[in-house]
């Protein structure tokens, strides 16, 4: 059975107009994405595709992209203003459109961000009702909604590693909610989605990180917190 | 094991046996489904209707003009006008249900209830309502209980949701969540705000989603404006007695299947209705990015 609806989907979410896929779903990719690249950006290169690529504009998503590479919550009364917080923090952004992307969601966006030396490619799809997926990750093909606590992890492409970590969760008395590894090739890195229905000690992150075949541990707590 | 909304009739049913009012089982719904306490849900129906009553007050005090200039301070200028059609009641109403729609297009803050789309609906009838009545906050946050009791039935049984169900699933079930309220809020039989509620589906049926340039300001702000009449005039049909004739949970099946023989033009998608119009066509063209690099199409797929 699907999940119930809660009666704060009825009468809520509390948002920042005009529309829940073009705001508040624009908002959280961004939050999500910079939780990945574990910054506010200075550089950014947005691309919306498909129907977000002639509509952006005219439902303020340019803002509201904006606003959530800010780390502004989908709520925030200053997402109309986002250019200006922009301009005073130093972020630099472009805007890019792509028609016809046919294996694409007709909602989609990919950011380009860069911090420092670090630079992540996040690809996003608004699924209506602000409900999101990151389905990209610098190239390895995920499914996040990242409204519960994700880990993606990067780790030697060797057996046992997913049920180690997997293992490693449930002592902290995590329970996984959805779980994808994707990898470029045979024997390569890979990378690991999984998504939590609660928060991860900083213990239990420090010691996978201790781990030699583990490379990378990025934890991003629900986005909207 | 709480009640879970599958109908109208079971919730009915709950209350005649067990002497609750109507928003006690949605009350223990939430409780049980999301695991929440009843002082979070309390806070945060308190905090919905703070927000929907600052977008009415947004909405009559700011400037609301969208970058497209289809809105262009509508609510204001109802508020301001020296001509009463009606009564100052409704005049009232009128402009504070646009008001709140204009700041959800205006990029302003908002309660989506059900939807973005219908976010006027219920401030504007709420407030309205409360202000005439000298109705407590308690008393209008049990009513917005009410009102997504109403929603979570309709979202079953039908859609809320424009792209799935046509305009009709979002200011329709808007405006049935409101009437429903109303009803409650004046004390009417639990009979009574279900007859409200299917009287408010047979007024609101067929309407399709056809915005112009596919933004949601024309006609999705009017249309605010018109479900709240239509949510007061139910109740009033509804409060004194009328008979609905069809039951609730037959409506909301014709809202169903009305939407789902709806074409896909009608849906969310700005190809057919008003947003086929020549002039709808014309602000297209200013309104949309035209700067697009198109991918060819993909061969031998």
């Amino acid at each position: 059975m699907a999940e119930k609806s809660s009666v704060f989907d009825m009468i809520g979410p509390v948002m920042i107009g005009p529309s829940s896929s073009h705001t508040a779903g624009v908002v959280r990719i961004a939050r999500a994405a910079i939780r990945v690249l574990g910054a506010v950006p200075q550089e950014a290169i947005i691309t919306f595709y498909n129907s977000f690529a002639r509509t952006y504009e005219g439902h303020g998503s340019d803002r509201a992209i904006i606003a959530g590479l800010l780390d502004f919550k989908t709520d925030d009364k200053r997402i109309k203003e986002a250019f200006d917080f922009a301009r005073e923090r130093g972020l630099k952004y472009t805007f890019k459109s792509v028609g016809n992307a046919s294996t694409m969601h007709p909602n989609t966006i990919k950011l380009n961000l860069k911090a420092d030396n670090r630079e992540v490619e996040v690809v996003g799809q608004s699924r209506g009702g602000g409900v999101i997926s990151i389905v990209e990750v610098d190239g390895f093909s995920s499914n996040f909604s990242a409204t519960l606590h994700t880990l993606i992890i990067d780790a030697d492409d060797k057996k046992g590693s997913i049920a180690f970590i997997a293992s490693v969760l449930a002592h902290d008395e995590c329970n996984i909610a959805t779980m994808s590894v994707s990898r470029k090739g045979r024997n390569e890195l890979a990378r690991q989605f999984i998504e939590m229905d609660s928060g991860v000690k900083p213990v239990t992150l420090e010691y996978m990180k201790q781990l030699s075949w583990i490379k990378q541990v990025i934890y991003i707590p629900n986005i909207d917190l | 094991m709480s009640l879970l909304f599958n109908d109208f009739k079971s919730w009915e049913k709950h209350c005649a046996e067990t002497g609750e009012l109507l928003y006690q089982p949605v009350l223990a719904y939430e409780i049980e489904q999301k695991d929440r306490t009843e002082e979070f849900i309390w806070e945060n129906i308190a905090r919905a209707y703070d927000v929907m009553k600052d977008a009415v007050h947004t909405g009559l005090t700011e400037d609301m003009r969208s970058r497209s200039s289809m809105v262009n301070n509508g609510a204001k200028k109802v508020a301001s006008s020296p001509v009463t059609v009606l009564s100052p009641e409704f005049k009232m109403l009128v402009s504070r249900a646009l008001g709140a729609k204009e700041v959800n297009s205006c990029m302003g803050r908002v309660v989506a209830a059900p939807t973005a789309g219908a976010s006027g609906i219920l401030p504007g009838t709420l407030t309205t309502l409360q202000e005439l009545h000298g109705l407590s906050d308690r008393s209008i946050h049990e009513g917005l209980l009410v009102a997504a009791g109403i929603a979570l039935i309709i979202e079953q049984n039908a859609s809320l949701a424009g792209a799935v169900g046509g305009c009709q699933a979002e200011t329709g079930s808007a405006a049935a969540m409101a009437a429903g309220a109303i009803v409650y809020c004046l004390g009417g039989s639990v009979d009574e705000v279900f007859t409200a509620v299917a009287i408010t589906i047979q007024c609101m049926l067929g309407l399709v989603c056809d915005p112009v340039a596919g933004l949601v300001e024309v006609p999705c702000i009017v249309r605010n404006a018109s479900a709240a009449a239509i949510a007061f005039s139910s109740a009033q049909l509804a409060i004194a007695g009328v008979n609905a004739v069809i039951p609730v949970d037959q409506c909301v099946a014709a809202l169903g299947e009305v939407g789902e023989s709806m074409e896909r033009k009608y849906k969310e998608t700005a190809e057919g209705g008003l947003a086929n119009t020549p002039r709808a066509r014309e602000i297209e063209n200013f309104v949309l990015v035209q700067d697009v690099e198109i991918l060819p199409d993909e061969e031998g797929s």
